[in-house]
């Protein structure tokens, strides 16, 4: 395999050209050629054991940590990644790419088709989460790492983790799949379909093609945001932040003002997330997710696989207040790895933060991140 | 005897009936300290499921295959006979069905280990006559209307319930209340007014295959006759 790397000083990532590769998506469609940008932390060792795979959700990108050149903000997983983190870079060496159909450098509908000058916009072939892991695979090799000690990730982090242990079981040692399901739900895909909604109706969204006059579907993309954003936090969690506390001001407007500070707050979140996001990506990636549906396939899949899978290490992690990917979603894939004697770690985090707990501050995560990275890096050291 | 010493007595007595390198599921596993004695002392491979949030923690950041949940709720998950052995240590007392999960730890494990405080100890017996209040002993410390314990019984009570399953005991091994050790042998009433705390070795009352004879091939079937 020819795969070039350089790297991209405006984007501060290293970037894998892979050539007439022909990678064929689980559509059937086939992209000739295509690119991933990359972040790489700590170093590898000379057996080659220490490498973690780092999976980032919907709209993260391959910035874990240090600085986000886009955002200009530290990377979106800073307090579990780098030197005495939880995942710890002094002892592991952590790559994360941007997905497959992303908008960080990685090839996707903003970037241009092969051979012209062009974006792709609504001509990107549809990518699933499959399509995603066979991409980093390609990476993982070109990186001429043949076994990755761990592959971690949360929401469609996890879903990407899991289809590692599905796809190239023999190439991983452990996952650590945190707020993930086998499935994207009904009421998941509800809230997806909505936000997708949202941006196609921006008349600027114009069937994908808005950069061609150069202009975003901002209204249809922070929308879309503010609804999903909405689905990340928990009753309790605004409650406790917001409550019906007034914005700027000290009555109500009996107007269409923000008036709450949750109103205020949405918007900004709808704002800023348009001057970092893609509006086709989102529609690309969110449909990835959707169709994500190992339910019938997972056990199947491990227990008959051709590839050995014995081995791999499970830490399935959940939190209370998460109700887009609920408890009883990540003890499902327990059940199953349980009924199969799989070994398998399971733990329900009692938080009141939502689905974006991975993200952020909840010590228990850390202890368990760190503790069984180190104890079962230990044994293969051993 | 203080609790932690019990706790640490029951361990080792465990571990004298597990045999070298076996599979093994700890139900109320803590944070993984007796997994960590049989990893350390028999190579064994372990499981375990804890119910306390903290502690399951704990045990998953100490590098254990430990599940975090209910024992009654979750067993049904295993597949029959995936362990060499499910231990049960000082929590039969407080499930609510002990009569369905004794029958789960034997289904899904070829031999189960149960330990459990002795409810026909002399000292329960005594102070439940004299003062006629429940009693409040080292190894049942809990108030009556404040303890995890909702299911009592001596030994007496699990040997016949034992029976009427057709399960067999291997071996049984019971504590007095100084920590002496001896074997819980046939002669069930002074047994049971001595032990304080007792452990047992289970496993099914194994049979003899049936043969049934085609007109080409011998199949064999490992078949359980209902009394």
């Amino acid at each position: 395999m020819n795969t070039k790397f350089t790297t991209d000083t405006k984007l501060e990532s290293e970037i894998a050209y892979f050539e007439n590769i022909n990678l064929k998506l689980e559509s059937g469609d086939i992209i000739d050629s295509f690119k991933l940008a990359f972040k790489t932390y700590g170093k590898l060792n000379t057996d080659k054991t220490n490498a973690i795979l780092v999976c980032h959700a919907l709209t993260g990108d391959q910035y874990v940590a240090g600085n986000n050149p886009i955002t200009g903000r530290e990377g979106w997983w800073s307090r579990m990644v780098g030197p005495n983190k939880p995942i710890d870079t002094n002892k592991f060496f952590v790559i994360c790419s941007n997905v497959l159909g992303g908008c960080a450098g990685s090839t996707g509908p903003k970037e241009l088709q092969n051979g012209s000058d062009v974006a792709y916009g609504g001509n990107f072939p549809s990518v699933t989460i499959k399509d995603m892991v066979k991409a980093q695979c390609l990476l993982i090799e070109s990186l001429n790492i043949e076994k990755l000690f761990s592959v971690i990730g949360g929401s469609m982090g996890a879903m990407q983790a899991l289809q590692w242990a599905i796809d190239f079981p023999d190439k991983i040692l452990n996952i650590i799949h945190i707020a993930g399901a086998l499935k994207h739900s009904a009421q998941n895909i509800a809230f997806h379909e909505v936000g997708r909604q949202a941006i196609m109706s921006d008349p600027i969204w114009k069937n994908g093609k808005y950069f061609e006059n150069n202009e975003v579907p901002e209204r249809g993309l922070s929308v879309a945001r503010m609804i999903a954003h909405i689905t990340y936090l928990s009753e309790d969690a605004m409650h406790r932040k917001f409550g019906r506390k007034l914005q700027s001001r000290d009555i109500i407007s009996f107007g269409f003002d923000a008036d709450f500070q949750v109103e205020s707050y949405l918007r900004y979140q709808g704002k800023s997330f348009v001057e970092r996001f893609d509006a086709n990506s989102y529609l690309y990636l969110t449909r990835a997710m959707d169709y994500f549906d190992h339910d019938e396939t997972f056990k199947k899949n491990i227990e008959f696989s051709h590839n050995p899978n014995n081995h791999i290490k499970y830490l399935i992690v959940s939190f209370t207040s998460d109700w887009l990917f609920p408890t009883i979603e990540s003890k499902m894939i327990v059940n199953q790895l349980n009924s199969l004697s799989r070994e398998v770690s399971f733990l329900e985090i009692d938080t009141d933060k939502g689905h974006d707990s991975f993200l952020l501050e909840e010590p228990q995560l850390d202890d368990v991140i760190k503790g069984f990275l180190t104890n079962n890096f230990a044994k293969i050291d051993e | 005897m203080n609790k932690i010493n019990s706790i640490r007595k029951d361990w080792s007595l465990i571990e004298t009936l597990i045999a070298q390198d076996r599979k093994i599921l700890d139900i109320g596993c803590g944070d993984g300290g007796l997994m960590e004695q049989l990893e350390n002392n028999r190579n064994a491979i372990t499981h375990g499921i804890e119910l306390n949030r903290d502690l399951a923690a704990n045990a998953i950041a100490r590098g254990f295959n430990v599940v975090h949940g209910n024992a009654e709720l979750d067993l049904s998950q295993y597949s029959n006979n995936s362990f060499d052995y499910v231990i049960l240590s000082q929590t039969l007392q407080a499930m609510m069905k002990p009569k369905d999960i004794l029958s789960e730890l034997l289904r899904i494990g070829s031999k189960a280990i149960v330990s459990f405080p002795n409810f026909g100890h002399w000292k329960i017996r005594l102070q439940l006559l004299i003062s006629g209040k429940m009693p409040v002993t080292e190894s049942l410390p809990y108030t009556w209307y404040d303890t995890p314990n909702i299911h009592f019984f001596t030994i007496k009570d699990f040997l016949n319930l034992c029976n009427e399953m057709n399960i067999v005991i291997e071996k049984s091994i019971g504590l007095t209340s100084k920590g002496k050790q001896f074997d819980i042998s046939e002669s069930v009433t002074g047994v049971n007014f001595f032990t304080h705390e007792a452990i047992f070795l289970l496993s099914y009352k194994s049979f003899e295959p049936i043969k049934i004879k085609s007109s080409k091939k011998v199949f064999a079937k490992n078949s359980v006759i209902a009394n």
